[in-house]
């Protein structure tokens, strides 16, 4: 077994790992116990993984170990914020009730969370242009989009 | 001790009650308590306890699939019980500890569930109210919070049942009076969902998250053919990959290991060869194979005078059209997955089904084990939308567990879910029906061609027993798709017949609002298309076939809503490339309760066939409302998800199998394409509570058509509405 560094939520940790290219969720989920990014398609599709390098939002279910440097900042749901204190965009998910199953709206928060942090006040078409590719099947799409409005609102 | 009660009795208004304190023993430890805490829906202890410091614990055989029912029965119960919703703690779906309510289907959760906790909840207040005026010596008593308070004293609930079992039976025949809805505080009121907070933060723990000490990961290495035979396995790729280990039983294959990213890797690398199989149609035959399957057995649904003879009449005009429902799958955002444990003779299976009481009896006949020796238990997973892969995922875990005598836990891949949930199966609808000179509706009459329904039972087989050549029951079960075939509209002569096939391409099961979707598809566009043939409005001319009191109600509130300008369809002033359109649908459901009806408003690009759905209009009517909060989140789910189902949706395969086994190969509904959903909520609070976890979806399909031949003057009777079928509409008109 090889050893790497990485610094998630803030800390510095070490994983454990046999194969390089295990993608950055398993490490996450497996070795690190993290709940937050979430196992959906494995291939990019969907977004119920993603989490935030140095600040942008990316696919972890398709991002080897091997491209994540110790350096870079990992960055969670859980490392967003807590149920004590939450971040904006997660206040504004509970305030607007914007969850069914829930199962995806890690990706709708991270992905949220970085385009939000770029572009400010958006407008309703660009919220859904920068979720275009997170996948909720339960149908709270419109619901997510008045939770990012409202956390827009209040930045 | 027994303490007979007479004088409440009269009080409340209620039979008889004994209250039994005989029995003590502490509830806190609910696995210790096992053997003992009741399950028959006959007790009161079988849904609720009280401790020492006054938590109320719950136990719902019905569960919360990401719908948010645990605090809408959270809410019921503290409402009835007067206690505070943060008092209570809600267990689901364990077999060892939760009543067997029924599968979460169809609905029913509070309607049927949410009523059984209310009665539970108000028999057990009462009990409480008539030890408390034994106690403090009056039966002037009020509560609030849990505290009986009369005479300048007070008792809480803890005192006076804290860790001791009610012991009081329910009687259906009998019901206890409960609370009057003008007196509520909690009911009625939204509520913010208490799994809200967590799952937003990471702290809540989805059946993908939960682990067992000691587990071991097992992927599950399908046949790239349904019937395909195992016939070779070739595992020397695995040696690189330490502590793999690969399962084979019969045509079951499967490997685990340590991580899960190591069954993973495992699952690739192994090489498989398997022989050939083709059991299924040519796709883009479908429609022919469905129409020449056997029929096993024809339902009547509808039967009101003499359609033929009405069809025969002189000067009758007869129309025809038929409608047909792609095959669609479930498509959870989170692929399937359970755990499995065999220790002691007993198999413990963790996982996210909808039915751990119906699994249980499969797992128990898959290992030939007595019922009691299996133990299910529930743990939220990503919605499910229906029986989707969660109980074959709970099969492959025992079916591993078993094997490697380890705890082991399976993550179905997005192929897996794909590929293996059961499908909802493809449904036709041959429509037809004759109007007078006058336009007068005279004859209706309707055959659908659905699949059977195994008469013993709703177990759809298990992946895992069949391929493993493993005790199953052979069934055929794709829920009660026979719903809302019959009409809600008062034509002089009926007949509509479900035609239940032998066989269905695919392992067919329910998917939400099974049936009632697709049927009430047909009858919707093809009422709209009898409205057109009498030049009528299509609100209109709805209403003069109905008498129903709540459902002319309903439609009043919904064009009003959606400001309905009256006039027959289509509109004449399309002009453009891009055209405008409503359409309007309604549904009794089940033709018995929920009443919902939509406007869809539409836009058409003739030049692409592209449809978008900007706005849906809702006026729904479920009698009580529980949390009203709750409620609109789950008609906006109803709404979108089925408008992706409408537009995009189609499972696609070869002779082999599946052929869409990502979502590029089956898309669903993003972010652009969802439409606003405005709703009028009716409340009844006097009424009983309906179900409202599916209606909504039955009036989708056929309002999105209504609107596009509104804006076109082209039906649309093939769902999906994919661009091609649209241009190919628009260019045979």
């Amino acid at each position: 077994m090889a050893k790497k560094s990485l610094t998630v939520n803030g800390k510095r940790v070490s994983v454990s790992y046999d194969d390089p290219q295990m993608p950055l969720l398993y490490v996450l989920r497996d070795n690190l116990d993290l709940h937050g990014p979430r196992f959906g398609c494995g291939l990019g599709q969907c977004g119920a993984c993603t989490v935030h390098i140095d600040g942008a939002a990316v696919r972890s279910c398709v991002t080897p170990l091997s491209a994540v440097s110790s350096k870079q900042k990992v960055v969670t749901l859980e490392g967003l914020g807590t149920a004590q204190k939450p971040h904006p965009v997660q206040k504004a998910f509970i305030d607007e009730q914007a969850v069914q199953c829930g199962y995806c709206i890690n990706g709708m928060i991270m992905q949220s969370a970085a385009f939000l942090a770029k572009n400010k006040k958006p407008s309703e078409a660009e919220i859904k242009a920068a979720l275009a590719n997170n996948l909720c099947r339960c149908g709270t799409h419109a619901r997510i989009v008045r939770a990012v409005k409202r956390a827009s609102a209040q930045a | 001790m027994n303490i007979q009660i007479s004088r409440r009795q009269a009080l409340l208004g209620s039979g008889a009650l004994v209250v039994s304190f005989s029995l003590v023993r502490p509830l806190g430890d609910a696995l210790a308590q096992s053997q003992a805490k009741p399950l028959a829906l006959t007790e009161v202890d079988s849904f609720l306890a009280i401790d020492k410091a006054g938590k109320v614990t719950v136990y719902s055989g019905k569960v919360d699939l990401g719908t948010g029912v645990t605090t809408a029965l959270r809410q019921i119960v503290a409402e009835e019980l007067d206690v505070p919703m943060a008092r209570i703690e809600l267990i689901q779906g364990d077999t060892l500890l939760t009543p067997d309510q029924g599968n979460t289907w169809g609905s029913l959760t509070i309607q049927l569930g949410g009523m059984q906790l209310r009665q539970a909840s108000a028999a057990a207040r009462q009990a409480l109210l008539a030890e408390a005026a034994k106690k403090l010596g009056t039966d002037q008593l009020t509560v609030a919070d849990g505290v009986i308070s009369g005479g300048g004293k007070k008792v809480s609930y803890a005192e006076l049942i804290g860790g001791k079992s009610f012991s009081i039976k329910l009687d259906p025949k009998q019901p206890v009076k409960e609370k009057a809805p003008k007196d509520y505080k909690i009911v009625g009121k939204s509520q913010p969902r208490v799994d809200i907070p967590g799952k937003v933060t990471g702290s809540f723990v989805y059946m993908q998250d939960f682990k067992v000490p000691g587990m071991l990961h097992g992927r599950v290495v399908r046949p790239p053919a349904i019937g395909a035979k195992l016939e070779s396995v070739d595992d020397a790729a695995l040696k690189k990959i330490p502590g793999v280990k690969v399962v084979r039983e019969g045509n079951f294959l499967a490997v685990v290991a340590s991580s899960e990213w190591d069954a993973i890797r495992g699952a690739n690398a192994l090489k498989a060869t398997w022989s050939k199989s083709e059991t299924l149609p040519d796709q883009a035959k479908l429609w022919e194979h469905v129409r020449a399957t056997k029929v096993a057995k024809e339902d009547v649904t509808g039967n009101t005078g003499n359609t033929a003879e009405a069809m025969a009449k002189d000067g009758a005009k007869t129309i025809k059209a038929t409608y047909d429902f792609a095959i669609h799958m479930h498509g959870s955002i989170g692929p399937s997955c359970a755990i499995a444990e065999f220790k002691d003779g007993m198999l413990t299976s963790w996982s996210a089904s909808q039915a751990t009481h119906n699994l249980r009896k499969q797992l128990a006949q898959m290992f030939s084990l007595p019922p009691e020796k299996v133990r299910c238990i529930y743990f939220e997973g990503a919605g499910c939308y229906g029986r989707n892969g969660h109980e074959d995922a709970a099969a492959d875990a025992a079916l591993l567990a078993k094997a490697v005598g380890k705890p082991v836990r399976v993550q179905w891949s997005r192929a897996d879910e794909h590929g293996w949930e059961p499908k909802g199966p493809p449904t036709l609808m041959d429509m037809r029906a004759s109007m007078d000179a006058q336009g007068n509706v005279t004859a209706w009459e309707g055959d659908f061609f659905m699949p059977q329904q195994t008469p013993a039972g709703f177990l759809v087989p298990l992946v895992a027993a069949s391929l493993a050549g493993m005790p199953y029951a052979d069934h055929i079960a794709p829920g009660n798709v026979f719903q809302n075939s019959a009409i809600q509209y008062k034509f002089p002569n009926i007949k509509t017949v479900c035609k239940r096939l032998e066989t269905t391409p695919f392992r067919p099961s329910w998917i939400r609002t099974p049936g009632r979707m697709q049927n009430t598809y047909a009858n919707e566009c093809f009422v709209d298309e009898l409205a057109a043939a009498a030049n009528m409005d299509p609100i209109e001319f709805r209403r003069k076939y109905l008498d129903d009191k709540r459902g002319l109600e309903l439609l009043d509130r919904l064009a009003a809503l959606a400001k309905w300008e009256k006039r027959p369809s289509p509109q004449k002033a399309a002009s453009g490339n891009v055209v405008k359109g409503r359409g309007v649908s309604y549904v009794k459901y089940e033709l018995v309760r929920t009443y919902v009806g939509v406007v869809a408003e539409v836009e058409v690009d003739r030049t692409t066939g592209v449809i978008l759905v900007p706005k849906f209009y809702v006026a729904h009517d479920c009698g009580q409302i529980v949390n009203p909060d709750g409620l609109k989140n789950q008609i906006d789910g109803n709404v979108i998800q089925t408008v992706s189902r409408t537009l995009y949706e189609e499972v696609k395969f070869d002779r082999s199998r599946v052929t869409s086994l990502d979502w590029e190969g089956y898309p669903i509904l993003k972010f652009p394409q969802a439409p606003d959903v405005v709703i009028d909520l009716i409340d009844r609070p006097n009424e009983k509570p309906w179900g409202a976890g599916e209606p909504a979806a039955a009036v989708i399909p056929s309002a999105i058509s209504n609107a596009v031949f509104d804006a076109t003057g082209v039906r649309l009777r093939s769902v999906p509405y994919t661009p091609a079928k649209v241009k190919a509409a628009m260019q045979s008109t």
